[in-house]
């Protein structure tokens, strides 16, 4: 308590030295805050803030970019879906007149084929029928040439029998069932 | 003047404790002055070196140890932040806390009150915070002393931040435009010599403002809480105990908001000033 006093007597004493009251200015105090101060401004200007500051600078750069690139790789793929969409409308426009060409084209040459299919159907009635007429013909021609021969040739026999009627008429008889055996 | 009143007082006061004995209020001084030991009362007490250079007496005292103190853990601290950004680039930890503190004081102080080129000013701002913010907690803690409380501690500061003031002023102004800049526009040319006058005493008065506000505002928690804790022993009772120390915890909080807001104010303030003679057309 006694040291208590000494300080308390040394604060109200005039003249205080270290020692002194509260307003007191301490040079040496003063000399040693500068020092440190500048001191310490220097150190942690080369050791913290500078590289702090650039790696928060670096960062705040660095997230701008990214957001930025987000956002232009957004737009980028907006644009690109755009895109995709018309492209594909197209491609979907494109095949369906490939589609329908195709199927103009198969109609096309259905009807042809359908077409020459009759047409060489009807040729080849009419080629049969042609035939089957000329047949016919020939046939008819044929059957007429021998009518002929044979009424030809019963007349012949008949003018050489030179028979009464009712002998002519039995000689016809029998050579119509002659010619029935034939 | 002042010291003779100083002297009466002193006079007066002593023969008003010379009866009471042991009831004097020394101890509180005892407290909060700067001394020339280390007091780790129970445990013993360190005596500091006493230098003498050109008939100075820059001796190593209580209030240097302290700000020593701060240094290295400003430096321990600091660096581990710095390479922790060499790292990664994304803040963890304390790097994280740190960050906070330094991102607040570069785009909250400094951005806003300087304006256009305040990166210059950054790293003398984000000193002075850091280094006022740390002094101002280790006088919280038992056995330290609060160095920002001593007057000649805060003066020096306060004459720093008029140099970077003055100085970023001038080199950004140059010299003669900076003090033509001083004074307002429209002026009388009669009421120029009064204004510059007026004005040059203005510079002065700011960093005097600054070293006063950080000194009283340090102390004054210090003194409020000692003399709350000293009714016990005045009074002479132990049911003043609970008032008091109850009282003295409230200070106590108090003064760590203090110790944040001071440290900001200074800065701030610094930088508003710095902005204020860069910019000198606002």
């Amino acid at each position: 308590m006694l040291a208590m006093l000494n300080i308390a007597m040394m604060f109200f004493s005039e003249g205080g030295e270290a020692k002194g009251g509260l307003l007191d200015v301490n040079p040496g105090l003063i000399f040693w805050t500068f020092v440190t101060f500048v001191l310490l401004l220097f150190i942690l200007k080369k050791l913290a803030w500078k590289p702090i500051l650039t790696a928060l600078s670096e960062r705040e750069n660095l997230i701008k970019d990214s957001l930025d690139k987000a956002e232009k790789a957004r737009i980028d793929f907006e644009k690109l879906t755009e895109e995709n969409k018309v492209r594909m409308a197209k491609a979907e426009e494109e095949a369906q007149k490939i589609i329908s060409q195709g199927r103009e084209y198969a109609e096309k040459i259905k009807a042809q084929m359908m077409e020459e299919s009759s047409s060489q159907a009807k040729k080849l009635i009419a080629d049969a029928q042609a035939a089957i007429e000329r047949k016919h013909q020939d046939d008819f021609n044929r059957l007429k040439a021998e009518i002929a021969e044979i009424a030809v040739n019963s007349a012949e026999k008949i003018i050489r029998e030179n028979l009464d009627k009712e002998k002519q008429l039995k000689i016809v008889d029998k050579y119509i069932q002659d010619i029935t055996k034939n | 003047m002042f010291y003779q009143h100083a002297e009466n007082i002193a006079d007066s006061v002593k023969t008003a404790l010379k009866p009471a004995g042991e009831q004097d209020t020394g101890w509180i001084l005892h407290h909060i002055l700067d001394s020339k030991q280390l007091n780790f009362e129970p445990f013993g007490t360190i005596n500091l070196p006493t230098i003498h250079l050109f008939g100075y007496d820059i001796s190593i005292t209580k209030h240097v140890v302290f700000m020593w103190l701060a240094a290295v853990i400003l430096l321990t601290v600091l660096t581990i932040v710095s390479r922790s950004y060499k790292k990664s680039l994304v803040p963890k930890g304390v790097s994280n806390f740190m960050e906070i503190l330094i991102v607040f004081v570069r785009d909250e102080i400094a951005r806003p009150t300087i304006g256009k080129g305040f990166e210059k000013f950054v790293p003398y701002l984000l000193t002075t915070f850091f280094f006022i913010l740390t002094c101002n907690f280790i006088g919280l803690f038992p056995y330290t002393a609060t160095s920002t409380s001593n007057i000649s501690v805060t003066a020096t500061l306060a004459i720093i931040s008029f140099g970077v003031i003055q100085g970023g002023g001038m080199r950004k102004n140059g010299v003669f435009g900076y003090f033509k800049g001083l004074l307002p526009h429209g002026v009388p040319a009669w009421l120029l010599p009064i204004m510059f006058v007026v004005e040059i005493l203005g510079l002065f008065t700011k960093p005097f403002a600054l070293a006063i506000r950080l000194f009283a505002n340090m102390t004054a928690g210090h003194i409020v809480i000692l003399a709350l804790l000293g009714l016990i022993f005045i009074l002479r009772t132990y049911f003043v105990a609970p008032v008091s120390v109850s009282f003295a915890l409230f200070i106590y909080l108090l003064e760590v908001l203090v110790a944040v807001i001071q440290a900001y104010i200074f800065t701030m303030l610094s930088s508003l000033f710095i902005g204020m003679a860069v910019h000198q057309e606002h």
